[in-house]
């Protein structure tokens, strides 16, 4: 029987065949928790009675979500994650490094064909690299800290097929809006989605991270691709770990098959308290802004800032808006200052805060205030999640969030398309 | 076992920044403090609604989004008994169990705030006796009984030595 790349991947990590829905005791090759999920992982590992992590290199620590800290009951947290670290001997990311998500593909932890978990939702990030990788609880990270390995129910796999080229001014941002304003938040939920297409091929690595990254956002384990030579090139330039590329099989059964065209997209925008509350930007334009941010798990990449100060060079962020900058590693702050990106920010008003999770979870580096409207390159813009459940969260590509910027209105980023 | 629905406002895709929000998660470590703020920005009286013993029922998707195992454990700290709801975020669902807080996955459309509940997990049935129905629930894998019968994973790997080599 045909194989889909999720029963391949966890098929090889059991050591026996297994098909959707079957559930199988599966290795581990890496994992970590967050600053937000880490404190629980030291205490359930440490009621676990075990001695010794199953492997020093198979696992990482990373303070990224309120980083530097915002509070003492946040400093406390850090405190103990330095602690453990140095107990355990492992490995700790700490403030300035940068987002997990961007750090474990960049730092070269992880390869193609990889079984990784990750105590963070947006763990499906590293499906752009042809990998299987899943958010989880920090019980059941703590299990995989002390053991290697972990239960698996093999998810069912939707195909999703995007075709076309993206006109000016769109980008991935914009496809993945679009696949999750048709599939819904619970669409996907406990299946793995496997993305096709020619669009897909032609998109960057960082500008398809975007797009596995919010795979979660429709409820799925896994949003994966292919391993092509892009994927090939940019896991070995950085890490020493052999590749295992992983295809389906031509008969490998799928629940769903979706297709989309991609030729005509508009940019998309996902509207206040939901991101399948998606929207054509020229429904949505016009509308004040208090606050857009650039940064993020999903658009916190050199990509992302080029295009955002493509837009912005030489011009000034409009005066009613706060305009914060969050580079999604130390990598990607030290090359955006180099190619200038930064002091275009900048000069143009911005207020740029250090690498990591910034104002996307709410705990600092901006939070609004009452009846405020931000617009994001994030991934959530559930109710309060910037920190004020009296506040209003657009979602939207850098190329959106940077032309709104300007504006100090939702602006459509086509209108600078001669710069992009 | 008797018991009383808890519902919200909203039914459906009920994300774990609404059972615990960021802002108290990253500040806040003690569940019993926590489970005080439990949906406080989408109902501010709920936390003070809640007894010991109540099942919290909603529509489709409850636990959306992040996997902050916070979420889990305030409702289990809060007194919650089972959580019902048609289908969960499978995230959501794993720490649950892992925390040992039973979900059901049922019908819930005609269960409205404050029935009286009976649920029987051998026979996979939850009875509103408030309205005289009685709803199939979804029968619990055998893992998930298994690790609700040791209080959790915890308690699971513990009395197991480890997963062992096979799990059913």
């Amino acid at each position: 029987m045909g194989k889909t790349i999720s029963e391949k991947i966890l098929s090889q990590h059991a050591g026996k065949d297994l098909y959707a829905v079957d559930i199988g005791l599966c290795e581990v090759d890496f994992c970590f928790g967050q600053d937000g999920t880490s404190g629980l992982i030291i205490d359930r590992f440490k009621d676990l009675g075990v001695k010794e992590v199953f492997d020093k290199s198979k696992f990482f620590l990373f303070i990224d979500h309120s980083a530097p800290s915002p509070s003492i009951g946040v400093s406390e947290v850090h405190k103990k994650m330095r602690h453990f670290a140095k107990t355990f001997d492992i490995g700790l990311y700490d403030i300035g490094c940068g987002v997990c998500h961007q750090l474990v593909p960049q730092m070269g932890h992880i390869t193609c064909g990889d079984l990784v978990i990750g105590a963070d939702s947006h763990t499906c990030t590293y499906g752009a690299l042809n990998i299987f990788s899943t958010g989880v609880g920090s019980t059941d990270l703590a299990i995989t800290v002390a053991s290697g390995r972990n239960w698996f129910r093999v998810p069912e796999t939707i195909k999703v097929l995007i075709n076309g080229s993206l006109p000016k001014g769109v980008y991935s941002k914009d496809i993945i809006l679009h696949v999750i304003k048709d599939i819904g938040a619970n669409g996907a939920t406990y299946k793995a989605i496997e993305f096709y297409g020619s669009s897909i091929s032609s998109l960057s690595v960082d500008a398809r991270f975007t797009i596995s990254n919010m795979a979660v956002e429709m409820g799925a384990k896994a949003g994966i691709m292919e391993a092509d030579k892009k994927v090939l090139k940019w896991v070995s330039r950085r890490s020493k770990k052999e590749p295992r590329p992983v295809s389906a099989d031509p008969g490998a059964k799928y629940t769903a098959v979706k297709e989309y065209d991609v030729s005509n997209l508009s940019p998309k925008v996902a509207k206040p308290h939901a991101v399948d509350n998606v929207a054509d930007i020229e429904e949505i334009s016009g509308l004040k802004i208090d606050q857009a941010y650039l940064g993020t798990c999903t658009n916190g990449r050199l990509e992302d800032m080029e295009i955002a100060a493509k837009i912005i060079r030489g011009k000034r962020v409009h005066p009613d808006v706060k305009f914060v900058v969050a580079p999604a590693s130390r990598e990607i702050y030290i090359e955006a200052l180099k190619k200038g990106f930064m002091e275009t920010f900048i000069e143009a008003g911005a207020c740029v805060v250090g690498p990591g999770c910034g104002p996307c979870v709410g705990t600092h580096n901006g939070v609004l205030a009452d009846n405020e409207v931000a617009i994001s390159t994030a991934n959530r813009n559930f109710k309060g999640r910037m920190g004020n459940p009296n506040s209003f969260i657009y979602l939207a590509s850098p190329a959106t969030v940077a032309a709104s910027a300007l504006k100090g209105l939702i602006a459509d980023p086509r209108e600078y398309k001669r710069r992009l | 076992m008797k018991h009383f629905a808890r519902r919200l406002k909203l039914k459906d895709n009920i994300n774990t920044d609404y059972v615990i929000s960021g802002r108290f998660k990253f500040a806040i470590q003690d569940p019993k403090e926590l489970s005080i703020h439990i949906f406080e920005d989408i109902d501010p009286t709920f936390a003070s609604r809640v007894h010991k013993g109540d099942i919290l029922v909603a529509g489709e998707n409850f636990g959306c989004g992040s996997s902050r195992e916070q979420a889990p454990l305030a409702l289990k700290q809060a007194g919650f008994y089972a959580i019902a709801a048609k289908n969960f975020a499978r995230i959501f669902y794993r720490n649950s169990f892992n925390i040992g807080l039973m979900l059901v996955e049922c019908n819930t459309d005609f269960i409205d705030d404050g029935d009286e509940l009976e649920l029987n997990i051998d026979k996979a049935k939850l009875k509103d006796i408030s309205k005289g129905l009685v709803l199939d629930i979804a029968p619990l894998p055998y893992l998930m009984r298994t690790f609700l019968e040791d209080g959790g994973v915890i308690g699971y790997f513990k009395k197991h030595g480890g997963f062992g080599g096979e799990i059913k």
